[in-house]
């Protein structure tokens, strides 16, 4: 098999025809009441690896989703190999060898891996599946690419970066010439990250065409040769990875010059503030989700929760905010018990949470702004008359104060916050849990599908709180973030805390390790 | 009053045919769940089938136009092909129009009940029977003492129904149909990635959910019972809807439920026959009762398709 390849040396080893050029001119794409494309140029060669960078909502993925089918534009046209083509679904584009890794895997968990990769296609033996030959070949093509995986487990009980690798194995299987890979990063650990690349430039040098959407810039910087960097739903510019830096990156994606790394002065940690001691809990399902988790916050220091996602974060978060029952152990803040007190009981004492889930669990989105800064204080005195009656002139102007402070974006305070971007209502839930003037914080995921100038805002902010003398507890999946913000680190790894080190003298590769359960 | 007055070879057979018109309905509603979609008219789409089975061969046994056999086959096809329309109205209004499905369920019932109601009374007018499909006469088999009169003592419908679960599980499990059915009730997102139709494999298993409804109905007219009356179902089609839950979106299990159903059912008549000293309201609400219980314990979640209520929308 690798030598015929090897003798039509213009197939790629799957045997299918490459795309030596790919060209998007003048795309426009409206959706109700937003310009999502607006004439975007594009193209990507075989051989190459062309990195599309921009903020959330900056039309990579709407201009990606037009050359996969998902959407259709308005206006501008794709050529393949300067042929004009019209691409009316996935299926035309799986026909003209175009793929795509989405970002949320796009398989059936309840599925194995052979069925998830049949589905869709055409049978051998007509209406019956074949699921035996299916099988075969994608352990032939997982030899060739050196992708390990069993095409009989169902994709539930893969990890992460092996159901990245199924999409990957799919779309070769199917063909495909040209990948698109969706912010593929942004679930894996380091190590993955590291497996994933070496497969990039394995495909590149076999001559596919990739698509690398990102918005992180060493990750760019590291694997492409090529960026473009979208803004607003236009195209800013297409440079050679060679001529680019992160600052000229950043300030491309931003429209301004941004600050990536931050000056921070050293902690000055005093008090314990939070104090957690052999902490127990059970995860949804009914298993262990925290196991005995002792950890000490003091005012004056952040201290970050590395882990990859599912291992406890979410659990110890609530443990902590009054949201999950403790099996065992005992939470105290100001050195006051405060195991399985109530959410409000906390408010008061000056425990403030940044929720994971901020459009579940953070703000109504059904609610105005004003209704949703008040959550928790509608019945404080200074914003009701005998606590009955709200004031509501008075909500709305403190909200203003808060609009003007946080830098929020929106209409009016009585704009509903279902209509204000992710980083805008993440500012606003920031504005309101710092609005009590926290003793301790708990900061989950702050910055998550927030764009890199509100991001930017939201951790200069805890780090002002810091210095403020808070103790800030962030638990993010990020590990930038929480390299660039924390004093002290923790990894967490099936519920218990496997690692803590000081951040200044932390090795990644370590980290990433413990993340793993090694190390 | 010995147990073997209760355990007869007779209990064992009308369970059987007691199961008929729920295995029906109930691979039916596994379709079209499987694929995500809550079919809750399935006793309004067994109505009409009833109905319109039974008005057919009525007509054309009154009138005699046909032979008995060919007017029964009639009565069939009718009661598909009006399963088939009712089918493709609930997909219609729960695909295409995205309604909430619970809704649209209980009014596709509503419908069913009135329309099969008023067209009985403005037809018919009053209950009458009609010849429906005989008992098969098996060479031998039928004559067996015990095994006879318990398996080989039905008519065609009876054996219809037994022999399309090995077909259904079949289908879902080993074609490529039956994998686009399951992959879209599970993450239909996935299976339009994939270029799978969504809503073409959801109106497909929907209208075979309401073909096999009707049939269930048509069973119950032109086959066990032989006669229409008002509500002749009496809720058949949401014991079938439960059994689909008790299953685990299995036809094996989803059939063994109706049997288990069925004979409980079977066994408290029988009761009734021999005049035990059991309330008969008792009586009568065991099978439900066991059913609720059985489900409560039985249910597996791992096969429960995730998408089951949820329209698709690929968000452009």
């Amino acid at each position: 098999m690798a030598e015929i390849v090897k003798q039509k040396s213009n197939l790629l080893p799957t045997g299918h025809a490459p795309i030596s050029r790919l060209e998007m001119s003048g795309i426009i794409k409206r959706f109700p009441g937003v310009l999502a494309a607006d004439g975007i140029d594009f193209d990507v060669r075989a051989g190459e690896i062309h990195a599309l960078l921009g903020e959330n909502g900056a039309g990579k993925s709407t201009l990606m989703k037009m050359l996969y089918g998902l959407y259709h534009p308005d206006a501008g046209q794709i050529r393949i190999n300067d042929i004009e083509t019209i691409i009316r679904n996935p299926q035309d584009a799986i026909q003209h060898g175009i793929g795509m890794i989405h970002q949320h895997f796009m398989l059936v968990p309840s599925l194995t891996v052979a069925e998830n990769i049949a589905l869709g296609m055409k049978s051998s033996r007509g209406a019956r599946l074949d699921l035996d030959v299916v099988s075969r070949r994608v352990l032939e093509l997982s030899e060739i690419y050196n992708l390990k995986v069993d095409p009989d487990l169902p994709i539930w009980q893969l990890a992460v970066g092996e159901q990245q690798r199924v999409e990957i194995l799919r779309a070769l299987y199917k063909g495909a010439a040209l990948l698109i890979l969706d912010e593929p990063t942004a679930v894996l650990t380091p190590q993955e990250v590291d497996g994933l690349f070496r497969i990039l430039k394995q495909l590149a040098d076999d001559g596919h065409a990739l698509v690398f959407i990102s918005h992180k810039l060493h990750e760019v910087l590291e694997i492409s040769q090529r960026v473009t960097v979208l803004r607003d739903g236009r195209r800013v510019n297409s440079i050679p990875t060679s001529e680019a830096t992160r600052p000229k990156l950043a300030e491309m994606m931003v429209g301004r010059p941004v600050l990536l790394e931050y000056d921070k002065q050293a902690a000055d940690p005093q008090a314990d503030r939070l104090v957690l001691s052999g902490v127990s809990a059970l995860s949804n399902r009914g298993t262990i989700g925290l196991d005995d988790v002792s950890l000490r916050l003091r005012g004056g220091e952040i201290v970050g929760i590395a882990g990859v996602s599912g291992n406890g974060q979410q659990e110890l978060a609530q443990c902590i905010t009054g949201l999950r029952p403790l099996t065992a152990g005992s939470v105290t803040v100001d050195g006051e018990d405060v195991s399985n007190a109530h959410p409000s009981a906390l408010n008061a004492m000056g425990l403030s949470h940044i929720p994971e889930e901020r459009m579940l669990d953070g703000v109504i989105k059904e609610f105005s702004v004003a209704e949703n800064y008040v959550l928790q204080d509608h019945g404080h005195p200074k914003f009701t008359r005998g606590k009955i009656f709200m004031l509501f002139h008075k909500i709305r102007e403190f909200c203003r104060r808060a609009i003007e402070t946080y830098e929020i974006k929106t209409p009016s305070t009585e704009t509903l916050v279902k209509s204000l971007s992710g980083g805008n209502i993440q500012k606003l839930v920031l504005a309101r849990e710092l609005s009590r003037d926290p003793g301790v914080l708990i900061a989950a995921q702050p910055t998550r599908g927030v764009d890199i100038g509100a991001t930017e805002y939201i951790h200069q902010r805890l780090l002002h709180e810091r210095d403020q003398g808070t103790a800030i507890l962030l638990i993010s999946e990020d590990l930038d973030e929480i390299r660039a913000l924390s004093d002290r680190i923790a990894v967490m790894y099936e519920g218990r805390i496997v690692g803590e080190v000081e951040n200044r003298d932390v090795d990644i590769e370590h980290l990433g390790l413990l993340m793993t359960g090694g190390g | 009053m010995g147990l073997d007055e209760i355990f007869t070879a007779s209990v064992f057979a009308s369970a059987i045919r007691l199961a008929t018109p729920y295995i029906f309905a109930a691979l039916g509603e596994t379709f079209a769940q499987r694929s995500g979609v809550l079919n809750l008219g399935v006793d309004g789409m067994m109505l009409m089938g009833a109905f319109t089975g039974f008005y057919a061969v009525h007509v054309a046994q009154v009138g005699a136009v046909m032979s008995e056999p060919a007017s029964l086959i009639l009565g069939l096809a009718v009661a598909l092909i009006v399963g088939a329309l009712m089918g493709l109205a609930m997909a219609f209004v729960s695909v295409t129009l995205k309604a909430k499905q619970g809704i649209s369920g209980i009014g596709v019932y509503l419908f069913g009940l009135g329309l099969s109601e008023l067209l009985f009374q403005e037809w018919v007018g009053t209950p009458k029977s009609v010849s429906g499909f005989p008992r098969i006469e098996f060479p031998l088999l039928t004559d067996l003492p015990i095994i006879g009169e318990i398996f080989f003592n039905h008519n065609l419908l009876v054996y219809v129904a037994f022999a399309l679960v090995p077909i259904s599980a079949y289908v879902l499990n080993n074609t490529t149909f039956g994998l686009m059915i399951r992959a879209v009730g599970q993450n239909p997102e996935a299976a339009d990635a994939m270029g799978v139709n969504v809503a073409r494999v959801r109106y497909a298993t929907t209208t075979i959910g309401g073909m096999l409804a009707g049939l269930a109905g048509a069973s119950l007219s032109i086959a066990l019972i032989n006669l229409f009356q008002q509500n002749l179902t009496a809720g058949q089609g949401f014991i079938a809807v439960a059994l689909v839950y008790f299953g685990g979106w299995r036809p094996w299990t989803v059939a063994a439920g109706a049997m288990l159903f069925s004979f409980v059912n079977a066994l408290q008549l029988q009761i009734k026959v021999i005049g035990a000293d059991i309330p008969s309201e008792f009586a009568v609400m065991a099978p439900y009762v066991i059913t609720i219980i059985a489900l409560v314990f039985a249910t597996k979640r791992h096969e429960q398709p995730t998408a089951l209520t949820k329209p698709y929308e690929r968000g452009e």
